[in-house]
């Protein structure tokens, strides 16, 4: 990533998003969509897909957004943020676009983009229209009160993955967005963390310039405090907790190149990776795990630190 | 009116494709559904020939293609997108959003019947199943009316702020060659100009499109859009008749044939149901019958007082419907619009529902004449599904 904000002083001082919005206490990805906001600066039209940030953002008449912003339904941002890529593209062109430089930006969580709107999301990357496509990532279908969704990790209690006799929370595995992504060599995608705000904030600002060559994608992981059942003072501290614990790496993919970010750079060695259990025994939604499914979740991890550890040599 | 005149040799299709040329449209996206396809090939080759300054995305998907016109609408562009059939199912929910977000979008919809089982083959239950989801629809009867009909729905959307439909018989159409006189492209810009629009999604201009509304405020976004929709009929009759000062050529909401003394009707849509009910109204004259067609050419906002005007001086009537909506009183759409209209209005004569043309089942002149000679002899109670094997 290029290196635009130094140190906490040198960061974005105007406020885009406005408050009044609706969005919990301790809310992970309210913090995100402040930093997104400053960070993109006034010059950008936001594409929101239906989902929390949503509906908490714009109850008619009031808005949270300072941004040009279209919420159409949720399965197809990044189709409608690929026509809006093409008007500014050909009203400027027919000098009918009056605002400059204006870039695009899609805002989706992971029911949004892991799920329903994978089609549409493969779809502009595949076309590679000029768009940042930001995933807030709360592992579940927070907005219609946690279903989960194929983000949502192995185990974990959802309303629709209940911990029964039978099941034991979700039986499945977080799919890997990510990897999906990269897939479609785009010029930039990045994962980032609310706990994390320089490292996040430099990655918005690089995938967004990065949009003059193709899509660029962010994978910013995002807390949910009634959804992850753990106190609303608690979210940066378990956001923090999932990067230090290696759940949730800090990474960029440059041109082919990946690269692990700070702290996650270290955690190849897993000696310097926290235990997975600090970051699980603060949530709820892990509270009924034994200690042989933690087991199988950091096997599954360490099995994933190898991939990602054959992909930096690439 | 402009001095010279080009005619080609064109399919509805391709009649579509140069109207959208005509209208100096900025973005388009379509993704390939028979019969639609030729359209967005047309389109492709004037965008790669650089006849048309457009930008074309080449969409995953109908409800993509829809979605990504919705986006460029808003921010301003001049947009057009097109599908057929399952195309406009999986753009289903996209439908309702465009309009109630009151985006002038203009769609080209060369119509295809339903599966299951899959038919590549027309009828009109794709449109029909779309004609209550706010889009202001004509229903064309000749690739020179698809053509006038794509230059006047920009005209009329932009005005509406609504979005249009033309929809025409798929292959009896889209793929039938038909002379079509060409416009002056420089008179058809002049036609279209680009109004200022209300609301656009610009940085300079902030807006937020697609909010929450709670029931203290859903309610009124609704009744305005129906409102809107209602009035789209006088700025559909107007750019009708200003288009044909400036063109030549006009059509109305409703176009009849042999009606000013008939006594028995057959009232249809689209080209072929249009063209033999015609010949068949010959045909029964021919034979001592006073018969005559009306053609609903608006199908929304539906012109009641146009269809019953036309239908005035009939002892009975006939509708010809082609498309089934399977449970209702009557199976035909435009029947059940039309026997609404007359009750609303306190008609009561004998009107008969005839379903034909179901997923191209050929109708023939031969059919329709029986039609007339029924009504003459003894109107049916039921609705007649008219060249099916039972």
């Amino acid at each position: 990533m290029k290196v635009y904000y130094k140190t906490l002083r040198d960061l974005p001082r105007e406020e885009l998003f406005a408050p009044g919005h609706r969005m919990c206490a301790g809310c992970g990805a309210a913090i995100a969509m402040r930093w997104i906001t400053k960070t993109i600066g006034p010059n950008a039209v936001i594409v929101n897909a239906t989902g929390c940030v949503e509906v908490t953002t714009t109850p008619y008449p009031e808005t949270a957004w300072m941004h040009p912003y279209i919420h159409v339904a949720f399965e197809n941002s990044a189709a409608v943020a690929s026509g809006v890529e093409a008007a500014i593209k050909t009203l400027k062109k027919k000098g009918r676009w009056d605002a400059g430089d204006s870039k695009v930006v899609v805002i989706a969580g992971d029911g949004g983009t892991y799920d329903i709107g994978l089609q549409s999301l493969s779809g502009m990357l595949e076309r590679r229209h000029g768009v940042l496509y930001i995933l807030y990532d709360n592992e579940a279908y927070m907005n219609t009160g946690i279903q989960r969704s194929g983000s949502t990790p192995k185990y974990a209690w959802t309303t629709t993955t209940p911990v029964g006799t039978a099941l034991r929370g979700k039986v499945q595995w977080k799919k890997d967005i990510m990897g999906i992504v990269m897939a479609h060599r785009v010029p930039y995608a990045a994962t980032a963390s609310v706990a994390y705000i320089l490292d996040m904030v430099n990655k918005i600002k690089t995938a967004l310039d990065y949009t003059e060559e193709g899509p660029t994608f962010l994978h910013i992981f995002a807390p949910c405090v009634p959804g992850w059942r753990y106190p609303e003072n608690k979210t940066v501290e378990i956001a923090r907790l999932a990067v230090e614990t290696g759940y949730f790496p800090l990474y960029e993919w440059d041109h082919g190149k990946l690269k692990l970010n700070p702290p996650s750079n270290n955690h190849l060695d897993k000696s310097k990776r926290k235990p997975l259990k600090e970051y699980l025994k603060l949530q709820g939604r892990f509270a009924h795990l034994t200690e042989q499914e933690i087991a199988e979740i950091e096997k599954e991890l360490d099995a994933y630190w190898e991939y990602l550890g054959k992909l930096t040599q690439l | 009116m402009q001095k010279t005149k080009l005619v080609e040799a064109l399919t509805g299709n391709y009649a579509a494709a140069y109207a959208v040329k005509a209208s100096d449209v900025d973005v388009i996206a379509v993704y390939p559904i028979t019969p639609q396809t030729t359209i967005v090939e047309k389109l492709s080759e004037f965008v790669a020939n650089g006849e048309l300054n457009a930008e074309l995305i080449h969409v995953e998907s109908e409800h993509s293609a829809l979605s990504a016109v919705v986006g460029a609408s808003a921010a301003g562009a001049r947009v057009f997108t097109a599908t057929s059939s399952q195309g406009l199912e999986l753009a289903h929910e996209i439908l309702h959003i465009a309009s109630a977000m009151r985006l002038p979008i203009v769609m080209a919809v060369p119509t295809r019947a339903l599966s299951a089982p899959i038919s590549i083959h027309n009828d009109y239950g794709d449109v029909m199943n779309a004609r209550d989801t706010g889009w202001i629809i004509y229903i064309a009867a000749s690739a020179q009316e698809v053509y006038d009909t794509i230059i006047q729905a920009y005209r009329v959307a932009e005005t509406a702020n609504l979005p249009a439909m033309v929809a025409y018989d798929g292959f009896l159409m889209s793929h039938t060659v038909e002379p079509v006189e060409l416009n002056d492209e420089e008179e058809v810009r002049k036609f279209l100009p680009r109004p200022l629009r209300p609301y656009t999604l610009n940085p300079k201009r902030p807006v937020t499109m697609g909010p929450l509304a709670s029931p203290d405020w859903y309610y009124e976004f609704k009744y305005q859009q129906a409102t809107a929709l209602r009035e789209a009929y006088k700025v559909v009759k107007e750019v009708d008749a200003l288009y044909g000062e400036k063109f030549g050529r006009s059509y109305g909401v409703v176009e009849t044939y042999r009606m000013e003394d008939a006594d028995y009707a057959i009232v249809t849509y689209g080209g072929a149901a249009y063209g033999n009910a015609k010949a068949a109204a010959d045909m029964a004259r021919e034979r001592g019958i006073a018969a005559g067609v009306v053609r609903i050419r608006l199908y929304r906002p539906f012109p009641s007082m146009d269809v019953l005007r036309a239908l005035e001086g009939v002892k009975a009537f006939a509708v010809l419907d082609r498309a089934i909506m399977f449970g209702s009183p009557a199976e035909g759409p435009l029947y059940k619009d039309i026997a609404t209209a007359m009750f609303m209005h306190g008609v009561d004569k004998p009107a008969v529902n005839i379903i034909h043309g179901i997923g191209q089942r050929t109708m023939y002149v031969e059919d329709m004449y029986k039609i007339y000679t029924m009504l003459k002899e003894r109107p049916s109670k039921e609705v007649v599904f008219m060249g099916v094997r039972v």
